[in-house]
C-alpha cells in the first residue's frame, strides 16, 4: 500500500516538473523568436532553469523509491 | 529506405539470439531461488545454519525489475559475453580475518557471475563479492553448491550459500548509507577493483591521452590553427570557458576553470562509456550514487572553502532585511547550502540510471510478451517492439549523456560563483 502511495506521488511530483519545465521551454522559445541573436546566452539559462526544477522532483522520485 | 530497415533487421535478430542466451541464465537463477515462507517455519525451530539444498525448484516469473536493477549494479566483474569474465582483482578485508587479496577468477565464476567456488570465506553471488561471517564454514577453497535468495522481512534480499548441505548466512559489503539502502556496517569491508573502478580508470587514461595529443598540438603549432583532435576539443572547451565559466565565475574565472573543465570532461566520458553496451563500456558510474556524491562533494569543498564574507554574510544574517524574517531565512539558507549539492548528486544519478533502467525494460519486453522464452510469436512481437524503442531510448541518452555534464558543470560553476562574489549592487 505505501509502495501505491510512493509510486502516485512520483507521479504528481513529475506532473509538476513537467509543467514547469514546459513553461521555461515555451517561455525561453518565445525569447529566442524575440531576439534571436541572444540564443546562446537564453538556451544555457534555460537548460540551468530546467535543471533546477528537475531537482524537486528526482528529490521526490529518489524518495519515493527509498520509502518501502 | 532500405537500408535503415535491413539494419533494424539484423540489430533485431542479434538481439534476440543474445537475450535468448540471457534469458537461458534467469531461468537457472530462478529455480535456485525459493520462498521464504517455507523457510521461515524450519527457522523458528533450527538456528541460523540449517540443512538445505539446492533442489526446491520454484518456477518464478521473470522479474524485469530485478534484471534492470542487477545490470545496473556494480561488480567485481567484467561480463564479456556468453559465460566470459573479465577476472578485475579484489581486496578485501575483514577484521577478524585480515587482508585477502586474489582475483575473481579464482571464483570460478559460471552462470550469470555467480561463482563456484569459495575463497577465504568469500563467494562471489551474481557478480557481487559477499562473505560468510559464522566460523565453521572452511576458510580455504572449497567448491560450493549453490547460493539461495529469499525476501526477507524488512524488504531486502536476503543471501545463503549451500556447502555440504548446510546453509550459511552471507553477510554483503560494509556500505556508509546508514542503512538508507539496506546498507551498513558488516563483517568486511570491499575495497577491490570493481568494474565501475576499472572504468573511472579506463576514463582517467582515455582523457590523459586526449588531452596530451591536443597539449602537444598547441605546443607544436603555437600561433597557427589548430589541426587535427585539436580542432575537436578547441570548441568544446571554449564554449565551457565563454558561456559556463566567465558569466559566472566573472573576471577570477581562471582560478575554477581546471576544475570545471576536469568535472565536464571526466562526467562526459563516463556517460558516454556508458553507453556502450558491451565491453569495455556497459560501466553505470555516473549512476552510482557513491560516484556522484563524491563529485558533489568536491563542489561543495570548493564553494565552501572559497567562500569570500559577503556569502556567508548572505547566509546567516541576510543584509536588507527585517529581523523577523532574518530568523526563518538562516535556517533555510543554512539548509539550502547542503540541498544544492545534494540535488547535483541526484540529478546526475537519477538521469543515468533512469535512462538505463528503461533501455533495460524496454529489452525485456522480450521476455514479458514471450512468457520468458515459452512462446517465439510473443518474443519475435516483443522484439520487434524493443528494438525502435531502445534505439530512440539510447538516442536520446546520448543527449541526456552531453545534457546532464554540461548542468553538473554549470551549476557547480553557479554556487561557485555565488560564493566568490565580492559584492552586490541589488539586494
Amino acid at each position: 500500500m505505501t509502495g501505491t502511495l510512493a509510486a502516485l506521488g512520483a507521479g504528481l511530483a513529475v506532473i509538476g516538473a513537467g509543467i514547469g519545465i514546459g513553461n521555461i521551454g515555451a517561455k525561453a522559445m518565445d525569447a529566442i523568436a524575440r531576439q534571436p541573436e541572444a540564443a546562446g546566452e537564453i538556451r544555457s539559462n534555460m537548460i540551468l532553469m530546467a535543471a533546477l526544477v528537475e531537482g524537486a522532483a528526482l528529490i521526490a522520485i529518489i524518495l519515493s523509491i527509498f520509502v518501502k | 529506405m532500405r537500408k535503415i530497415l535491413l539494419s533494424l533487421a539484423v540489430l533485431w535478430s542479434m538481439s534476440l539470439g543474445v537475450f535468448a542466451q540471457d534469458h537461458h541464465d534467469h531461468q537457472e537463477h530462478a529455480t535456485e531461488s525459493h520462498e521464504h515462507a517455507q523457510e521461515a517455519g524450519e527457522h523458528a525451530d533450527e538456528h541460523a545454519q540449517h540443512t538445505c539444498g539446492c533442489d526446491e525448484a520454484h518456477e518464478a516469473e521473470y522479474d524485469a525489475g530485478a534484471t534492470a536493477f542487477h545490470h545496473i549494479s556494480d561488480a567485481n566483474a567484467f561480463h564479456l559475453f556468453g559465460e566470459l569474465y573479465l577476472p578485475l582483482p579484489c581486496i578485501l578485508y575483514a577484521p577478524d580475518h585480515g587482508l585477502s587479496v586474489f582475483l575473481s577468477s579464482k571464483f570460478h565464476i559460471g552462470h550469470h557471475g555467480t561463482g563456484e567456488k569459495a575463497v577465504d570465506g568469500y563467494v562471489l553471488n551474481h557478480g557481487e563479492v559477499m562473505r560468510v561471517s559464522t566460523p565453521d564454514f572452511p576458510k580455504e577453497e572449497v567448491e560450493i553448491d549453490c547460493i539461495l535468495a529469499h525476501k526477507g522481512d524488512d524488504g531486502h534480499d536476503h543471501y545463503e550459500v549451500v556447502y555440504q548441505g548446510n546453509c550459511f548466512p552471507l553477510d554483503k559489503k560494509t556500505t556508509f548509507d546508514g542503512g538508507l539502502m539496506g546498507g551498513g556496517v558488516t563483517s568486511y569491508y570491499d575495497l577491490s577493483i570493481t568494474k565501475n573502478v576499472f572504468t573511472m580508470m579506463l576514463v582517467f587514461v582515455l582523457l590523459f591521452w586526449l588531452f596530451r595529443a591536443v597539449a602537444k598540438g598547441y605546443q607544436k603549432r603555437e600561433g597557427m590553427a589548430p589541426k587535427g583532435v585539436q580542432s575537436f576539443m578547441e570548441p568544446v572547451f571554449v564554449f565551457i570557458r565563454d558561456e559556463v565559466a566567465i558569466p559566472f565565475l566573472g573576471p577570477k574565472y581562471e582560478k575554477y576553470l581546471p576544475y570545471l573543465m576536469s568535472i565536464f570532461f571526466f562526467i562526459l566520458g563516463l556517460n558516454l562509456i556508458g553507453q556502450i553496451p558491451f565491453f569495455p563500456g556497459s560501466g553505470n558510474v555516473t549512476g552510482n550514487l557513491a560516484v556522484t556524491m563524491t563529485l558533489a562533494l568536491f563542489t561543495f569543498v570548493v564553494t565552501t572553502l572559497n567562500g569570500k564574507k559577503d556569502y556567508w554574510m548572505h547566509i546567516f544574517w541576510m543584509p536588507g532585511v527585517p529581523a523577523w524574517i532574518k530568523v526563518i531565512l538562516t535556517p533555510v539558507e543554512i539548509l539550502g547550502m547542503f540541498i544544492k549539492p545534494l540535488t547535483l548528486m541526484l540529478r546526475l544519478f537519477a538521469n543515468i540510471t533512469a535512462g538505463h533502467i528503461v533501455i533495460i525494460i524496454f529489452v525485456s519486453l522480450i521476455f514479458i510478451f514471450g512468457n520468458a522464452g515459452e512462446s517465439i510469436g510473443g518474443s519475435s512481437l516483443g522484439g520487434a517492439m524493443a528494438v525502435p524503442l531502445t534505439l530512440f531510448m539510447m538516442s536520446i541518452e546520448l543527449l541526456v549523456a552531453f545534457i546532464q555534464a554540461f548542468v553538473f558543470c554549470i551549476l557547480s560553476a553557479s554556487y561557485i560563483g555565488a560564493a566568490i562574489e565580492e559584492h552586490h549592487e541589488h539586494h
